[in-house]
């Protein structure tokens, strides 16, 4: 008798399960596009504010590259290079700092030719609401704190935040939030100095308006 | 009082979500620092409530009791998911605003007890009513404890409205003191316990005088309050 209705009722959760399951795929396969296309959108405003438009002549969108390294998050990643009458300017890498509070951030960092930050927007992340969102320049202007650093050649203690002896302020009540994000900028400009040559020597190769609509994986 | 009524009475008052079941207390207690931020917890909450409360309604007599918790918890788990998804993808606007408190949704007991308490045993209906009045309580505690943290904490109301309700909004702040270091205690979390504590006091403070008064002209007393659950 027991054995019979655990059987019924293991039977019903099941169906449940898959149900479920089944809902969330389809939603989630409904939406990718859709969802792919608000983030690009939202990818150009960004780009024409850490790049200011006026210091550079060319199609920042299509100019873009795909790249593999370990230190900007999960690969590929997108680099987008800004030149001015054909010469180097700066150029936007999308990077990953896997360390936040709630999961990964993904921000943009753009930095000129010269080493120097020209600016870093959060493109995505799930912080905690009033505390550590204020990563958003929607929300707070300290993002704006990285304009114009330069990364020191070796090992650089001014890139932490403050609690740790850097120069970048924490937030009251989020401290881990910050600290990922400055991490994550600090390897970015690593990166881009040691491989920026060869960067803008590349054809773009990665300038199809929407990635190609089959997904394959929906972002959580 | 007809049920409709008492569903209000209850979700509003007697048997507030936040107030008197204390359910939802982990992203209450999180979010609540500024109006704004309450009121997007706030509706995000009020939405998926009434979501689940209709869902489970409708397939509550599918559901054998033994196994009712885990299917409610899918049922929950995947209505929120689906929406995230939904509005990511169509009200881009709406939900960078209020997407960040969608996964705080998840993790909210309120939600699970209104499926358990009320939407198990009755038809969609009412059941749809039930999360609104309970989502408008508990709403309506965010509001005033993120209204009494922001003043006490940064001294000034709707704080970034704008993000959440549209550029309309921005007129709306209000800047009631400057303060230069925003006083600490009143937004981080041990503030939010401890302005609960005090509104949760209030509150039995207005039901104890009700009572009293309820008490004295006659001797048969028709109670106000109805605690039956």
């Amino acid at each position: 008798m027991i054995a019979r209705s655990m059987q019924r009722n293991g039977l019903i959760l099941a169906a449940f399960a898959c149900a479920a399951t089944l809902l969330v795929v389809i939603t989630a396969r409904l939406t990718a596009e859709p969802i792919a296309r608000q983030q690009q959108q939202e990818l150009l405003q960004v780009l024409n504010q850490v790049i200011a438009p006026n210091e550079h002549d060319n199609d920042l969108y299509q100019s873009c590259i795909r790249v593999r390294y370990e230190q900007l998050g999960p690969p590929p990643q997108a680099v987008y290079r800004a030149t001015m009458n054909g010469e180097p300017v700066a150029a936007a890498m999308e990077v990953t700092a896997p360390n936040g509070y709630s999961g990964a951030i993904k921000l943009l960092v753009a930095v000129y030719t010269d080493g120097s930050v020209a600016g870093v927007r959060t493109l995505q992340h799930q912080e905690t609401p009033g505390l550590g969102d204020k990563i958003e320049i929607r929300k707070n202007d300290w993002i704006t704190s990285f304009d114009g650093r330069e990364v020191r050649a070796e090992d650089d203690p001014r890139w932490a935040v403050k609690r740790d002896g850097g120069q970048f302020d924490q937030f009251t009540g989020a401290t881990i939030t910050p600290r990922a994000v400055v991490q994550a900028v600090e390897r970015a400009v690593r990166v881009f100095k040691q491989h920026q040559q060869d960067w803008f020597r590349q054809p773009a190769n990665c300038n199809e308006p929407v990635p190609s609509t089959v997904p394959e994986k929906a972002e959580p | 009082m007809n049920e409709y009524k008492e569903l209000t009475w209850q979700g509003l008052w007697a048997n507030n979500p936040a107030l008197v079941q204390l359910l939802g207390l982990c992203p209450l207690l999180a979010v609540t620092s500024t109006v704004t931020n309450a009121l997007g917890l706030g509706l995000a909450t009020l939405l998926v409530l009434v979501g689940s409360n209709i869902t489970v309604s409708l397939v509550r007599d599918w559901v054998p009791k033994e196994i009712r918790i885990p299917v409610f918890v899918m049922v929950i788990a995947t209505f929120v998911t689906v929406i995230q998804l939904l509005m990511n993808a169509y009200v881009y606007g709406l939900y960078q605003s209020l997407g960040i408190f969608i996964p705080l949704i998840v993790t909210n007991c309120a939600i699970i007890g209104r499926a358990e308490a009320y939407a198990s045993k009755n038809p969609w209906r009412r059941s749809a009513f039930d999360g609104l009045m309970m989502g408008i309580g508990f709403s309506a505690v965010l509001v005033v404890l993120g209204g009494v943290r922001e003043i006490i904490g940064n001294g000034s109301l709707f704080d970034g409205a704008e993000l959440l309700l549209g550029d309309w909004a921005a007129g709306l702040r209000v800047e009631l003191f400057a303060v230069d270091y925003p006083l600490l205690l009143a937004i981080l979390p041990p503030g939010a316990f401890i302005a609960m504590g005090f509104i949760i006091a209030l509150k039995n403070l207005i039901d104890h005088y009700r009572e009293q008064r309820a008490k004295q002209p006659a001797k048969q007393v028709t109670r106000a309050r109805v605690t039956a659950q």
